[in-house]
C-alpha cells in the first residue's frame, strides 16, 4: 500500500527542516554571492537531499540492521556512504585533491622570496592555538586537534586529520573549514585592518619578484617531499600527493597528466567530496550543541591563524632593511588564492601603486604546506 | 609635467584595456584587467593625470616589466 506513511513527509521532523534551510542557505552563497560555488553548491545539495527522509542515500549496514545514518564500523550500502567511505574514510579523495592542488600550484614565489616561508608557518600558531581553546572548553585531545586544524582554512586537510581522529565530527570541522574558507573576503579584512596602521598597509613592495628557474621547480617538490616528510612522517599523503602534482607540471614531460590533475580529476574529486560532506550533515549528526561550538571554534582558529600571521610579518620588519607589508602574513593561511586575493585588494585600495599578489602567494603556498605538516605533527603525536 | 610609466606586474593575459590615449584617469581608476593565476587582476593608476599611448590591448599575453601606458600629471 503507497500512503503517506511510505512518503518521506511522515517522517520529516523540524531538524530537517532547519537543514534545509541550512543548505538553501549555503546555495544562495554558492550560487547568487559567488562564494566558493564550486565547494558550497555541492556541499549545500548533499545537505538538501539527506535531509529528504527514508531516501536511504547513507545507509550503513550494521550487524546485519540497516540504520539511516553512516555508522563508522558499519558497510556503507547507500550511494553516499559508500562515496563517503570509500572516498573520505579511506581518505582517497583529500590526498587526490592535494595532487590536482600541486598541479595547480606555482612554487615560484616561495623560491623566489623563501622568507614567506616563515609567514605560512607563522599563520598555523591560530591552528594550536584553537587546539588548546578546544581542551580548555572539554573537548578531548583528538576532538581539539580536529577542531584546531581548521584555523589552516585547508578543507582536505581538515578532513583526513578529522576522519584519523574524531570521524564523529567529520561534518562539522569539514563544513567550518569550507565555509571559512569561503568566507575569508569577509573575516580577513578587518582583522588585518585592527592589526596594521595605515602606514604599514600602503607599505610599497615591488611586484617583480627574482626569476625562478627550471631546475629550481623541478628540485623543489623533490627536495620538499624528502625534507618534510622525513621531518614529519604523517604529513606523507598529504605533502606526497601535493609535490607528487607539482612535480607533474613541473618537469614538461607529464603535460597530460598534469592536465588532467589539475583540471578534470580535481573536479569530479571536489564533487565527491562536497556531496559526501553534505551528506554528513543530517539534522541529528549537525543540530547538536557541540557542532555549534566547533563552528565558534573554528572562527576563532582562523582568525587567530589571520592574527599570528600578520603579527609575525610585523616582527620581521623589525630586522628587515627592505620592509615587508604586513598584509602579506594574512596570506599564511593556506585558503589558496583566497587569502592572497584579500591581501592584493586591499594593498591596491591602500595603494593603487601596489601589487601584492605575487608575495602573497609565498605565504599562502606556504600555508598549504605548513597545515598539511600541522595535521602530520598531530598524527605523530595523537593517531 | 612628470610621467609616470604603469608596467605590467605579473605574467598574465590582458583580458580587457579601460583606457585609451588621451583619456583623464584619477588616481585609483582601472587601466586594464590583467587575468594572472586564475584571478582576474584590476591595474589601476597609481595618480590622476593623461593617459599616454597604450601598448596593450585585449586577449594579449604580457611578460613583468612590460609597458602598459604612461600617465602625465
Amino acid at each position: 500500500m503507497f500512503g503517506l506513511f511510505e512518503t518521506g513527509f511522515a517522517s520529516f521532523t523540524w531538524g530537517n527542516g532547519v537543514m534545509l534551510v541550512i543548505g538553501g542557505v549555503l546555495l544562495y552563497l554558492g550560487i547568487v554571492k559567488k562564494m566558493e560555488p564550486l565547494l558550497l553548491v555541492p556541499i549545500g545539495f548533499g545537505v538538501l537531499l539527506i535531509n529528504l527522509p527514508l531516501g536511504g542515500l547513507m545507509e550503513t549496514i550494521v550487524e546485519g540492521r540497516i540504520v539511516e545514518a553512516y555508522a563508522i564500523g558499519g558497510e556503507p550500502a547507500g550511494l553516499l556512504s559508500r562515496i563517503f567511505h570509500y572516498g573520505l574514510v579511506w581518505e582517497i579523495v583529500p590526498c587526490l585533491i592535494f595532487l590536482g592542488l600541486g598541479a595547480m600550484t606555482d612554487f615560484g614565489p616561495v623560491i623566489a622570496n623563501p622568507r614567506t616561508l616563515i609567514l605560512g608557518a607563522g599563520a598555523q600558531f591560530g591552528v594550536y592555538a584553537a587546539f588548546f581553546i578546544a581542551l580548555a572548553i572539554g573537548f578531548n585531545i583528538d576532538q581539539a586537534a580536529s577542531i584546531g586544524i581548521i584555523g589552516g582554512a585547508d578543507g582536505p586537510t581538515t578532513i583526513f586529520l578529522t576522519n584519523r581522529l574524531a570521524p564523529s565530527l567529520i561534518g562539522a570541522t569539514a563544513v567550518s573549514a569550507y565555509t571559512y574558507m569561503a568566507m575569508v573576503p569577509i573575516i580577513q579584512p578587518p582583522i588585518i585592518k585592527a592589526l596594521t596602521t595605515k602606514k604599514e598597509r600602503t607599505i610599497y613592495m615591488k611586484p617583480q619578484l627574482r626569476p625562478v628557474s627550471k631546475l629550481e621547480k623541478i628540485l623543489f617538490p623533490i627536495i620538499g617531499a624528502i625534507i618534510i616528510i622525513l621531518l614529519v612522517p604523517k604529513s606523507a599523503p598529504l605533502i606526497g600527493m601535493f609535490t607528487l602534482g607539482n612535480l607533474l607540471k613541473e618537469s614538461g614531460v607529464t603535460d597530460r597528466l598534469a592536465s588532467t590533475a589539475a583540471t578534470a580529476l580535481i573536479d569530479i574529486l571536489t564533487i565527491l567530496l562536497g556531496i559526501s560532506v553534505g551528506a554528513f550533515m543530517s539534522a541529528a549528526s549537525f543540530l547538536r550543541a557541540e557542532t555549534l561550538m566547533i563552528f565558534g571554534l573554528g572562527i576563532a582558529a582562523f582568525a587567530a591563524s589571520t592574527f599570528f600571521g600578520v603579527i609575525l610579518a610585523k616582527l620581521m620588519n623589525l630586522f628587515l632593511k627592505e620592509k615587508i607589508n604586513p598584509m602579506i602574513g594574512a596570506a599564511g593561511v593556506s585558503a589558496v588564492p583566497m587569502a592572497a586575493r584579500v591581501v592584493q585588494r586591499m594593498g591596491q585600495q591602500e595603494n593603487p601603486r601596489n601589487f601584492l599578489l605575487m608575495h602573497a602567494m609565498g605565504p599562502n603556498i606556504a600555508g598549504v604546506i605548513g597545515t598539511a605538516t600541522a595535521a602530520g605533527i598531530f598524527l605523530g603525536m595523537l593517531g | 609635467m612628470a610621467q609616470e610609466i604603469i608596467e605590467v606586474p605579473i605574467t598574465g593575459k590582458i583580458l580587457s584595456v579601460n583606457v585609451k590615449a588621451g583619456d583623464q584617469v584619477a588616481e585609483g581608476d582601472v587601466i586594464c584587467v590583467l587575468e594572472s593565476m586564475k584571478m582576474e587582476n584590476p591595474i589601476l593608476a597609481p595618480v590622476g593625470g593623461t593617459i599616454g599611448q597604450v601598448s596593450v590591448s585585449a586577449n594579449q599575453v604580457v611578460s613583468p616589466g612590460e609597458t602598459i601606458t604612461t600617465i602625465d600629471y
